[in-house]
């Protein structure tokens, strides 16, 4: 009887009171082991960034990465700490930014409008519009052509084509 | 990239003289520079660059569109015509009946925006309508 309950209970208490000292003896301090990967990470400008919990050994990597690489260089650099269990790599990656946006072009109605409008005042120029390209000929004084390119190039052509001769 | 190493001075005095909302895009070989100048005089000094670099705009592969962020709603602005009045107008277009008149050099209160070429204003007799920007500057 007595020699069971040994095997049943005193055995694998023991089993598990040595472990636990084992690992306690060994084990690194989880304070310790963050500050090292802090370390580690703050070295490389790309992931100063990276915020890092440690509890029980399991390091916890989260924050934005550029990219997939990034990604898995802070999990290597936090596993390559001794001490470090396992990493658990909470990263995002960062997404690409927008491309810009294509430039708005007015369309011809509304811009041989605002045309008129800005030549009224040149009586001898002349404006064509098409497909956002608008087309002067006619005559302008030097001194007025870059008031008129001024008002002209606000009207979000898509070109302006200056056949103007300049007196 | 042609492009925007031939207008390289321009763009970068943009950038050097408080252009904000300042995009450079280039699109179908035109370069498309847009932005708010702080002041007129920041608009005109980028103009004589721009036309320094392509002399009486014959090359049409720009299209640079900036605006003076100092005309806002509330401001008071000089109407800055050639010599002749400005007319105020029922709407925002030169097809638009004309409703009155500010005299060369006249101060007036910008009402608020249209677009980038029209703005509604009031006159201090108390006339109200739309002029053309162009001829409007706000004096810093």
């Amino acid at each position: 009887m007595q020699k069971r309950l040994l095997s049943m209970f005193i055995i694998p208490m023991m089993i598990a009171f040595v472990s636990i000292s084992f690992s306690s003896c060994k084990g690194v301090k989880d304070s310790d082991l963050q500050t090292s990967i802090e370390t580690a990470l703050k070295a490389n400008p790309d992931l100063s960034s990276l915020a890092v919990t440690v509890k029980d050994g399991v390091a916890t990597i989260a924050g934005e990465c550029k990219d997939d690489a990034l990604k898995a260089k802070c999990e290597e650099l936090a596993k390559g700490i001794k001490g470090v269990k396992n990493v658990i790599n909470n990263c995002t990656i960062t997404p690409p930014p927008p491309a810009p946006a294509p430039v708005e072009i007015a369309v011809d109605d509304p811009l041989m409008k605002a045309v008129a409008d800005a030549t009224k005042d040149f009586p001898t120029v002349k404006a064509a519009v098409k497909d956002g390209v608008i087309t002067l000929t006619g005559e302008i004084k030097k001194a007025n052509l870059s008031k008129l390119m001024m008002v002209l190039n606000t009207l979000k052509p898509k070109k302006i084509e200056n056949q103007l001769t300049i007196k | 990239m042609a492009l925007q190493d031939k207008y390289r001075e321009l763009v970068d005095a943009a950038t050097a003289s408080g252009v904000t909302a300042l995009q450079v895009r280039e699109q179908d070989s035109i370069l498309y520079i847009d932005g708010e100048a702080p002041s007129g005089d920041v608009k005109d000094k980028l103009w004589d660059i721009y036309g320094k670099i392509d002399p009486d705009f014959r090359a049409g592969d720009v299209v640079m569109n900036i605006n003076v962020s100092a005309m806002a709603a509330g401001s008071r602005a000089k109407v800055t015509t050639e010599k002749s009045n400005l007319n105020i107008r029922k709407g925002p277009g030169t097809d638009q009946p004309i409703v009155g008149k500010a005299a060369h050099h006249e101060l007036v209160t910008l009402v608020s925006k249209t677009n980038d070429q029209w703005w509604l204003i009031r006159t201090d007799d108390g006339e109200e309508g739309y002029a053309y920007a162009q001829y409007l500057t706000v004096e810093g």
